[in-house]
């Protein structure tokens, strides 16, 4: 296996669920159960994505294959210099990870949604809509620069529009699908800025191009400023794509989508697009960025987790906990522990899609109930569903022997670490409150859907276990929840093969525009994780474990207390804590908040348009209109009244004389050669006088 | 008196203009034919007049036989046309033939 057939395997991954997506939106209704078609290229997909990985990992472990071309070509553009555009994919570690975790979790929401959607008028359309998500998704991975990046960022974009508008017939989803579309592009502005200041300065959109340029001290317009800059505009599409504060408002909205649509989507094909973008340009976050970046991780997964704590629609609950856990992940890469972000984003792609799946599991028994008010007992009813609904939470609540744990404590190690070099103690305390709320909300959840008495007896009777095709994907993600994927030790990460995998990158930044802790003592030299700091994180490691347990562990107790053996009344704490409470419920009002302030001012500003439209322009069309008409309508009159005035004068002059000498004309041939004679006596009298 | 030039082109003149008058007055065909008999012969005794006068040799004369022969000719064409308009319009009147007109 030599790296080009890799690249080639890579390619061909890419276009595997194009192919789909062509066939199923051309022909897809033509081909009897052509769905299979599309699920065999993500099968296939994923055998070759796991090929990849095993060669990548274990033979080419240190090396970046890189595959790319020259696109177009400027040729040598006036006072710039040569100018083109390279496309290309790279596949490292990181990439081949994540090319595997898309195609797991993709195959396990294809297998989930045979029967889930069965039945569904636009059945086909919705598998093709799948592969092209895929597609997307699998560009964003294995691409090599920034252009690509963006492309399929917006057809990822594109995807999530149409799966989320999936049931458009209702209006709250086509509504979520725009809304989700529009609040994307408020993000991708910025992206598309960043992506500029760096092509304007380096003539390149090529990560490691740029990079070395920036790692020699060539500055975006020679200052430290315009890097920053850089750095935080580019992070904008990650907020708006990993639904981050203040763009944070679309994704409880996407739960209009169909379910297994939601899995994809909060697992490993948009809201991870955007924390794989902040570690690809990991490398160039100077301080500044980095703590701009922390700050929104911190802030997002601290809100969500208040909201998520009361509201009671199953995927609701669900969405607020992705949206805290990718406040997690960006707060992490924010605070330079980037293994472990990305460590989170793999073990979080796993156990969200299973929690996704599994409340598709539990909605489909419900008959479309998503009310977790309506729910309860459902243990017995859903005994597969519930247990392995039971192992992702665990694994969210970070509860040892999981995935869960080891990410998120590495993470809370991360912050705590970060604080004792800094003094940013902000982070890690965000960092472990949220932890205890999610344990908090999440068993929250479970209790109320499974456990205790059924609160509709009617629903509860009808309920019934999801066929296999159904649990076979509960089962295989329940299975890749736990530890021993990613490290033989399951108190510690380090042990494992993950962690060789995965290298923190060497940051390029100029010492000045770095952390202090950053530089190594002996070689000086600017690392991320520099001696100091892993000496910290191996510090706070034993620390960040011990509060993180307790944390959830209260998490765990608090909801047990009151929603399993109802010490506490939640009524009677929602009442006294009232205005706390409607905050929470009503998501602290960002949607009237905008509502109010962003859309209203928009919606002005389009009211302003459309009447300047039609008063003035249409005013200006109009008045032309009507000075063409009127120039044309004495044109005409010039055109009937003179031109043809002329014209019959003409003709009328001519039929006059005609009939004058019509009379001439009498056909004798007498009275002919008296003319000729007459004229014969004329000419003779004027030649003679001459 | 003796008879000069003068006398012979006086003589054409009055042929010549009563020549004239027939083919300008007459309503039988055969009557105007007859007029440009006259006309012809009037230019004929120019020619021999002038022949006789003037010192140019015999072209007058020969020019004269030309005529007459000229004459003779046009006279059998003219009478075959005027036979062949009687066939058609069974007269020769040339007033009722004005065809020309339209």
């Amino acid at each position: 296996m030599n790296e080009n057939l890799l690249i080639q395997l890579s390619i061909l991954n890419i276009i595997l669920p194009l192919l789909g997506f062509v066939v199923l939106i051309f022909f897809g209704n033509r081909i009897p159960k052509s769905h299979l078609f599309e699920i065999s290229t993500i099968f296939v997909g994923l055998v070759f994505s796991a090929i990849v990985a095993f060669y990548k990992l274990s033979y080419y472990e240190a090396r970046t294959l890189i595959f790319e071309f020259r696109w177009i070509d400027f040729g040598n553009v006036p006072f710039v210099g040569n100018l083109g555009i390279n496309l290309g994919i790279q596949i490292d570690n990181v990439s081949a990870i994540m090319q595997l975790t898309v195609f797991i979790v993709s195959f396990v929401v294809h297998l989930f949604s045979i029967k889930y959607m069965e039945g569904d008028p636009r059945y086909t359309r919705y598998f093709a809509y799948l592969g092209l998500f895929t597609f997307s998704m699998l560009g964003i991975v294995l691409t090599h620069n920034f252009l690509m990046m963006y492309i399929f960022w917006e057809l990822v974009g594109v995807s999530s529009y149409l799966l989320i508008g999936f049931w458009f017939e209702k209006k709250s989803a086509s509504d979520a699908a725009k809304k989700a579309f529009i609040v994307n592009r408020i993000g991708d502005v910025g992206f598309f800025l960043g992506i500029l200041i760096l092509y304007v300065n380096y003539h390149t959109f090529t990560f490691s191009e740029i990079f070395s340029q920036i790692s020699q001290g060539n500055l975006p317009f020679n200052s430290g400023a315009w890097l920053t800059a850089a750095g935080i505009l580019i992070f904008c599409g990650a907020i708006g794509k990993s639904a981050q504060f203040p763009l944070h408002v679309w994704l409880p909205d996407a739960m209009e989508g169909p379910t297994p649509v939601s899995a994809l989507i909060h697992a490993a094909t948009m809201v991870a697009a955007g924390v794989y973008l902040v570690a690809r340009i990991f490398v160039m976050l100077t301080a500044d960025a980095m703590l701009v970046i922390a700050s929104i991780g911190a802030i997002t997964a601290f809100i969500s987790a208040t909201i998520a704590i009361t509201q009671t629609d199953i995927k609701r609950v669900l969405a607020y906990s992705t949206v805290s856990q990718l406040g997690y992940m960006i707060m992490s890469l924010g605070v330079g522990a980037y293994f472990f972000a990305f460590l989170h984003l793999i073990t979080h792609a796993f156990f969200k899609a299973g929690l996704f799946l599994g409340s598709g599991s539990v909605i489909h028994a419900m008959h479309h109930e998503q009310d977790i008010r309506f729910m309860g007992g459902l243990r017995k009813k859903l005994p597969i569903t519930y247990y392995t609904f039971l192992i992702y939470t665990l694994a969210i609540s970070g509860v040892p022997l999981t995935s869960g744990f080891l990410s998120k404590d590495g993470i809370l190690g991360g912050t705590l670490a970060f604080a004792n070099l800094t003094g940013y103690w902000f982070f890690p305390i965000v960092g472990f409150l949220v932890a205890m709320l999610t344990a908090f909300y999440m068993f929250r959840l479970v209790i109320l859907t499974f456990h205790g008495e059924p609160r509709d007896v009617h629903k509860f009777e009808h309920a019934h276990e999801s066929p296999a095709t159904m649990l076979i994907p509960l089962i295989s993600l329940a299975i890749l929840s736990f530890f021993i994927f990613f490290s033989p030790n399951p108190l510690n990460i380090e042990a494992g093969w993950f962690y060789q995998w995965v290298k923190t990158p060497t940051t390029i930044v100029p010492q000045e525009l770095a952390f202090p802790f950053m530089i190594n003592k002996n070689s000086s030299q600017i690392v991320v994780h520099s001696e100091i700091y892993m000496e910290a994180m191996h510090h706070a490691h034993s620390t960040a474990m011990m509060i993180s347990l307790i944390m959830a562990g209260l998490g765990i107790l608090l909801a047990f207390v009151i929603y399993q053996w109802r010490f506490i009344s939640a009524d009677n704490l929602a009442l006294k804590l009232r205005p706390l409470y409607n905050f929470s419920f009503n998501k602290w009002y960002f949607d009237e908040l905008y509502s109010k302030t962003a859309v209203a001012f928009t919606l002005g500003l389009s009211n302003f348009l459309a009447w300047f439209d039609q008063k003035v322009i249409d005013g200006i069309v109009n008045g032309t209109a009507t000075v063409t008409r009127n120039t044309s309508f004495a044109s005409g009159k010039f055109d009937n009244v003179v031109v043809d005035g002329l014209v019959n004068l003409t003709a009328a002059t001519t039929g006059f004389f005609g009939l004058v000498f019509r009379k001439l004309q009498t056909g004798k041939v007498q009275t002919y050669l008296v003319m000729v004679l007459t004229g014969i006596i004329i000419l003779f009298f004027i030649f003679k006088s001459i | 008196m003796s008879v000069g030039l003068n006398h012979f082109l006086v003589l054409s003149v009055i042929l010549f203009s009563l020549g004239i008058y027939a083919v300008l007055t007459r309503k039988n065909a055969i009557q105007v034919l007859m007029g440009i008999e006259l006309i012809l012969n009037s230019a004929n005794i120019n020619f021999i007049a002038f022949a006789r006068y003037g010192n140019y040799g015999f072209t007058g004369q020969v020019i004269s036989l030309f005529v007459i022969i000229l004459a003779a000719a046009e006279a059998a064409i003219a009478l075959a046309i005027v036979l062949n308009i009687y066939k058609q319009f069974t007269t020769v009147n040339v007033d009722e033939i004005d065809g020309l007109k339209e």
